[in-house]
């Protein structure tokens, strides 16, 4: 967004000094957003992409001005999986050798019912969630392994944690998240590239807007962020956001099979 | 009777909810500060508008700031303060969206200098109720500019503005205290010394009855230089951080009484004696309740009104009648606001006008809306007028008094909402839209 970043590719062979650059993919996410701007906060250049370009060019813009760091924004669709490889280069050559993270903020949720009569909705949960996440983590893995740096954070669910009648296919899709980045965190373990898993209980997001929860259950994006960010600083591996809902997953996974399948969850 | 209440996240998602019209009226809300009834639409719709706040660019030149219309004065502070820049106007929460702002013309302490919000507004884009968007300015659609500053939200949904910041060099504003032992003391010192200063406001004792009626403290401010800091503040743009302690309940409906309140307004007449050039953060200045957080819950789970009423210089006695009329009712309210104002805004429906202001906190009872029903005739019979950021129980035919630019505000927004699509439920009780006013 800035005229420095012309400049900044010229000079792609000074090594970078300073917090690296981050990869936001969904910034239009409100939770995607507030990370983003915790990683602004601190310095770090930023490369926002979100498929609706208007809405991208806003949220950099904002970045940029509230935090004076370089913001560059990018159109990108998670379900055009044929243009991944020439995004993810792109982003990379944007990075100017100084890419530190990648953060997945991108996802996909339709209303349980919607899912059940309509199966494109239902395939267009697992390929975003699902066949996004590995055709773009495999293709930034790829960039990382021979840096033997940075991080990719998964933002994956509690809804993964174990299937309910009200939210299973989405709970599905996010199971497979979790899996892949389970076994991706052990893959790039010995090349130093740190992979996280975030899941998030309820946040006050749009996906959540107008369902009768819990008000003390559910988190700010800016709260979500804040925990979201230290987790990562920390290189934890699986972080529930916030932290409480490990106990509250905890005791869901732990009721038998036999007891669950009667509730209504 | 409910509202449905929309929060969309990305610009067209306004336009997108007008389209999908399920609702037959709508109403835009920013972060709900305004007292009444001006942001809520039972049976109808309200789209929140806190998530659409992006900061868009700043000509640090010109000092102008071009964001959307969720973006909080809050937000600015934080961002700017450090830079050097502060809002060229403030009410007294920094918890308010430029869109409230606009859509009430807020005024601030400075309204005697620099007049009202809408007058540091250089552009906005608004989105009408039939879909389209008029970029408006003083010279570009100035009807419709100056029908939607102040205009509480009726004419469309403002997506972006450009506002003038004000250069400054120090977070810290240098007051001067004058202890005022009555009402005429208190109005001859503002007339003496209102324009010495940028920043002015009395803090009025409505608990003093007889000789003291309104015992005042006048507290008048102006921004601190940079050099004039003294060192131990360390860098002069930045503010020390406050614990933000919270009320955390509501307080039973007993802990408010004319006992308590008498106390707590006499402690506060004492610890302010006069005195010149204390220094202060902005944020203790201008924002001395945004402090605690739920500050509200202090008056109990019926909650409270705010009572701002607004006299032409010549309605001085009015003022004083209205003083008297809440002191002799023992409605208790903490200490009440006195202001000397600026110029007029030229805002159709800007409650600013060239004289004094009072707001009175007076906490809900049953008989409350007969006695300030009678406070409102004192208020038109002075040639006063009632400000809708504040308002709850004001009649059609009292506001018509008030505003006597009510009819040219009606014919623009004929023209730009035929079909009554916005509307409000203070619209429908003040008359503004025609439609039936719900309980």
């Amino acid at each position: 967004m800035s005229a420095a970043n012309s400049v900044a590719l010229t000079t792609a062979a000074t090594i970078a000094v300073g917090p690296g650059t981050v990869v936001v993919l969904g910034v239009t996410s409100a939770i995607a957003r507030a990370l983003a701007g915790e990683f602004a906060r601190r310095g770090h250049d930023l490369i926002v992409c979100a498929r609706d370009s208007e809405e991208t060019n806003a949220i950099a813009c904002d970045l940029e001005l509230r935090h004076g760091v370089r913001v560059v924004a990018k159109t990108f669709d998670a379900e055009a999986f044929e243009t991944h490889a020439a995004f993810v280069d792109e982003c990379v050559r944007d990075g100017n050798s100084s890419l530190e993270g990648v953060v997945l903020g991108f996802g996909f949720m339709e209303e349980q019912p919607v899912m059940q009569k309509d199966f494109a909705i239902a395939r267009r949960t697992i390929d975003v969630n699902v066949n996004a996440t590995i055709s773009l983590c495999e293709l930034f893995a790829a960039h990382l392994e021979p840096m033997r740096r940075g991080f990719i954070a998964g933002i994956s669910s509690v809804a993964g944690d174990r299937g309910r009648q009200s939210n299973y296919i989405y709970g599905a899709s996010k199971a497979a998240m979790t899996t892949y980045l389970q076994g991706l965190r052990n893959r790039l373990h010995p090349h130093g590239v740190h992979v996280i898993t975030l899941k998030p209980g309820f946040v006050d997001t749009k996906m959540t807007w107008g369902l009768p929860l819990p008000g003390p259950l559910v988190a700010s994006p800016e709260r979500a962020a804040r925990d979201m960010h230290d987790a990562i600083m920390r290189g934890k591996n699986v972080a529930y956001i916030p932290w409480f809902w490990r106990y509250i997953m905890l005791i869901i996974r732990a009721i038998p099979e036999w007891q669950f399948k009667k509730m209504k969850m | 009777m409910k509202c449905a209440v929309f929060r969309p996240e990305k610009r067209r998602g306004i336009a997108e909810i007008l389209e999908h019209g399920e609702q037959p009226t709508y109403i835009a809300r920013g972060l709900g500060r305004s007292y009444g009834d001006v942001a809520v639409n039972p049976g109808g719709g309200v789209i929140t508008t806190t998530r659409l706040n992006r900061m868009l660019t700043f000509d640090e030149m010109a000092g102008v700031l071009e964001c959307e219309a969720g973006v909080s004065l809050a937000e600015i502070l934080e961002v700017f303060v450090p830079r050097g820049w502060f809002l060229p106007v403030t009410p007294g929460t920094k918890f308010v969206t430029i869109g409230g702002a606009i859509a009430h013309d807020v005024h601030g302490k400075n309204h005697h200098v620099d007049g009202s919000f809408g007058q540091h507004v250089d552009q906005f884009t608004l989105l009408t109720p039939t879909g389209s968007v008029l970029v408006c300015s003083p010279s570009e659609n100035a009807h419709v500019f100056w029908a939607t500053i102040g205009g509480a939200g009726l004419t469309g949904f403002i997506l972006t503005a450009r506002i003038r910041l004000l250069r400054i060099s120090s977070a810290y504003i240098r007051v001067d205290y004058r202890q005022c032992p009555n009402f005429d003391a208190v109005l001859s010192s503002i007339r003496e010394t209102d324009n010495r200063y940028k920043y002015s406001v009395a803090w009025v004792d409505c608990i003093a009855k007889g000789k003291s009626l309104g015992r005042s403290v006048l507290m008048s401010g102006d921004h601190v230089d940079a050099e004039s800091l003294p060192a131990s503040h360390g860098d002069a743009l930045s503010v020390p951080s406050r614990l933000q302690p919270g009320v955390p309940f509501d307080f039973p409906g007993f802990a408010l009484n004319p006992l308590s309140i008498g106390l707590f307004n006499k402690l506060f007449y004492a610890r302010h004696r006069t005195r010149e050039g204390q220094i202060i953060d902005y944020n203790t200045y201008f924002y001395p309740l945004d402090a605690i957080h739920h500050w509200n819950r202090i008056y109990g789970k019926k909650g409270f009104t705010q009572y701002q009423a607004t006299f032409p210089l010549s309605g001085v006695e009015g003022m004083r009648a209205l003083l008297e009329k809440v002191s002799a009712s023992g409605r208790a309210s903490f200490l009440a606001v006195l202001k000397r104002m600026g110029p007029s805004s030229p805002g159709m429906l800007s409650h600013p006008i060239d004289g004094w202001t009072l707001t009175l906190d007076i906490p809900i009872s049953r008989d409350l809306e007969p006695f300030l029903n009678d406070c409102d005739e004192i208020v038109v019979r002075h040639g006063g007028r009632l400000y809708m950021a504040k308002d709850a129980f004001t009649r059609a035919e009292v506001f018509a008094a008030m505003y006597p630019r009510l009819k040219e505000f009606q014919a623009v927004k004929q023209q730009l909402d035929p079909n009554q699509k916005l509307s409000s439920r203070l619209a429908r009780r003040c008359g503004i839209v025609d439609g039936a006013i719900e309980p």
